[in-house]
């Protein structure tokens, strides 16, 4: 009896980590998953699933996928990076420090936009330039693309962070932080820049237009899966385009399309438009593709790359700033060949280009 | 009877029995993180102990890169003061206004329902209407732990005064006591050690609203660099800050209560722990 119950008690023990293991990958699968989050380039994805385009083309290639909108942006992050979402919406930044840091192997499949003016530096007081910024309190979510942002400007003026002190101060309370009297200086992105830049007191003193095709929203996916299941990255990728194409005819669809993406993301035809004005969508494949095999996204991520080893993103047991490694088209390599985390693949992008999908 | 009930575990083995669920958890979490090691060593989510104890190493005991400063000590200190600041503070209040309302009738009326009324507001709901009145500085975050905990200790304190037997106030009133001496000599004395009880009892909470005060606008702290590294999946530092605070926070509770039956030795006579 006892021993019985011992064998149950070991048997049920090494049961329950199964459930914080990853996803199964036995079998051949047809169903995948997305997640996503509201911002301003990635409202095409909301609306490709809500008028039956990414069904469409699942159908095509014959599998489903789900698609998840997660509230919170890094929260989205982490489930892919420690769950079982296939594919997951960030940053170039975000892509490297947070699944390819943790040792999971990921592709940018889609290279969607980049920040033109949808994140910025701004100062209390008119008539403020960059170099006012010295010796402020500077409210900020610290180690997220707007300490990039701050440092390259920071770099460009010949300063540093010790020249600073940063607070860190949560994305969702900047707009009500700025308000405090005490606060002088907050660097954020949109739509909370917008409101920010609204009060008469505001001056924008650094934007990413000014660091152009360096803060990339992509869509990443895991290469094992991209690998393994092409049929899903072609319906995403197709599915993709197809919601570009749609967006730029110039008609009543296009501007259908557009105020219902403004209207998921909060605003509405007119503030969705001034989001978009402030990001630079690669509408065609040929561009995207274009961007990702020119030499100046090495330099970027070479950018990218210091900054993150620098402020301890790689991980702390990260000894160098090439303990992960970085592929681009071509073949070309940054950081530890052996340990290459985070892939550039313009194959995909191309297919669309070539009609091919 | 030999009823279930009925039987007592020995000093060892309630030791035992209780260090159980512990090792299980520990053993739990071993396995789990073994398994998700094994399918990928740079996984973050279940790290082993040695990536922990190497993590909490450095920062403990080496200069961090950027700032210089040991992060976990200055984390804790800059957390131990906030929290020591906005619970001396509320204890303090806590007590005054307490006594007050529970001593005096007309305070009672006339503070009673503005008191109730405020303990029920949620802090975390008014926070940024506090960094608007009181910045994003440390008062703020002093603020949102006195706002949190301070009615509670006070109607606490106001109900135990209430308690009070009637016959002792009656019976310093017949000794002479005017009401200053009766609450100095005879109410005063015995609400120090309920005090420390209120005190113990919204230790948590306070807690809570160092960390979310944290969370929101801060430079330093434990609950800055877990929503810090939180961003980074970094488990590493997490867990173990999480471990340490909850030491932290038993540490503070242990030593109020031995504070409390050194000093009010009477109070614990009755067996009250």
């Amino acid at each position: 009896m006892r021993s019985k119950l011992f064998k149950l008690f070991a048997a049920s023990l090494l049961l329950i980590p199964l459930a914080f293991s990853g996803p199964a990958s036995a079998g051949d699968r047809t169903h995948f998953k997305l997640a996503w989050s509201i911002y301003a380039g990635w409202m095409p994805w909301g609306y490709a699933v809500d008028h039956g385009i990414i069904k469409k083309w699942a159908d095509k290639y014959g599998i489903s996928i789900e698609v998840t909108q997660v509230n919170d942006y890094i929260q989205s992050i982490n489930q892919y990076t420690s769950g079982d979402y296939d594919a997951c919406l960030m940053t170039n930044m975000d892509a490297l420090t947070i699944p390819a840091a943790a040792g999971v192997d990921s592709t940018a499949l889609i290279v969607g936009d980049f920040s033109n003016g949808n994140d910025g530096v701004v100062l209390k007081g008119k008539g403020k330039k960059f170099a006012d910024i010295k010796g402020q309190k500077v409210n900020i979510v610290e180690l997220s693309v707007s300490q990039y942002l701050l440092d390259r400007g920071l770099q460009m003026h010949h300063m540093t962070e010790k020249d600073l002190k940063l607070v860190n101060t949560s994305d969702a309370d900047m707009v009500a932080a700025y308000q405090a009297p005490s606060t002088t200086a907050v660097v954020t992105w949109k739509p909370q820049l917008s409101t920010i830049l609204a009060s008469p007191d505001a001056t924008e003193v650094f934007n990413s237009s000014q660091i152009p095709g360096e803060i990339i929203d992509m869509a990443v996916i895991k290469t094992d899966v991209m690998k393994k299941y092409p049929k899903f990255a072609k319906a995403l990728v197709g599915a993709w385009y197809e919601t570009m194409a749609l967006m730029t005819k110039k008609d009543a669809t296009a501007t259908a399309a557009l105020t219902s993406m403004g209207k998921a993301s909060g605003t509405d035809l007119k503030g969705y438009e001034s989001q978009l004005a402030t990001t630079y969508m690669f509408y065609k494949p040929a561009a995207a593709v274009k961007f990702t095999e020119s030499p100046k996204l090495l330099k970027t991520m070479d950018y990218v790359r210091q900054f993150s080893f620098d402020h301890g993103l790689l991980g702390e047991g990260a000894r160098s700033v090439d303990a992960v490694g970085i592929e681009f088209p071509g073949g070309k390599i940054l950081g530890d060949k052996n340990n290459v985390k985070l892939r550039f693949d313009a194959t995909y992008m191309k297919m669309a280009a070539e009609g091919k999908l | 009877m030999r009823r279930l009930i009925n039987q007592n575990p020995g000093k060892g083995s309630a030791l035992l029995i209780g260090a159980l669920p512990f090792i299980l958890l520990l053993v739990i979490y071993l396995v789990s993180s073994a398994i998700r090691l094994e399918a990928n060593p740079s996984d973050k989510l279940l790290p082993s102990l040695q990536s922990m104890v190497e993590t909490m190493h450095y920062y403990a005991f080496q200069a961090d890169r950027r700032t210089g400063e040991f992060l976990l000590w200055a984390d804790t200190l800059a957390s131990l003061e906030r929290l020591g600041l906005g619970v001396g503070l509320s204890a303090l209040l806590g007590l005054f206004v307490g006594i007050a309302v529970g001593t005096i009738p007309y305070i009672r009326s006339g503070a009673g329902p503005l008191l109730s009324a405020f303990s029920l507001i949620p802090p975390l709901a008014i926070l940024p209407v506090l960094f608007i009145i009181f910045g994003l500085g440390e008062t703020a975050k002093v603020v949102l732990i006195v706002f949190g905990i301070a009615p509670f200790i006070a109607r606490d304190i106001a109900l135990r005064v209430t308690e009070l037997p009637r016959e002792q106030i009656i019976k310093a009133q017949t000794l002479g006591a005017s009401s200053w001496l009766l609450v100095l000599r005879v109410i005063l004395p015995q609400m120090w050690p309920r005090l420390i009880d209120s005190v113990r009892l919204s230790l948590g909470a306070a807690w809570l609203f160092l960390i979310a005060a944290e969370a929101i606008a801060a430079t330093n702290g434990l609950g800055y660099r877990i929503f810090l590294v939180r961003r980074y999946l970094a488990m590493d530092v997490i867990i173990p800050y999480v471990l340490w605070i909850t030491f932290l926070a038993y540490l503070m509770d242990y030593l109020l209560r031995l504070l409390s039956q050194k000093a009010f030795r009477w109070y614990h006579a009755g067996g009250n722990n």
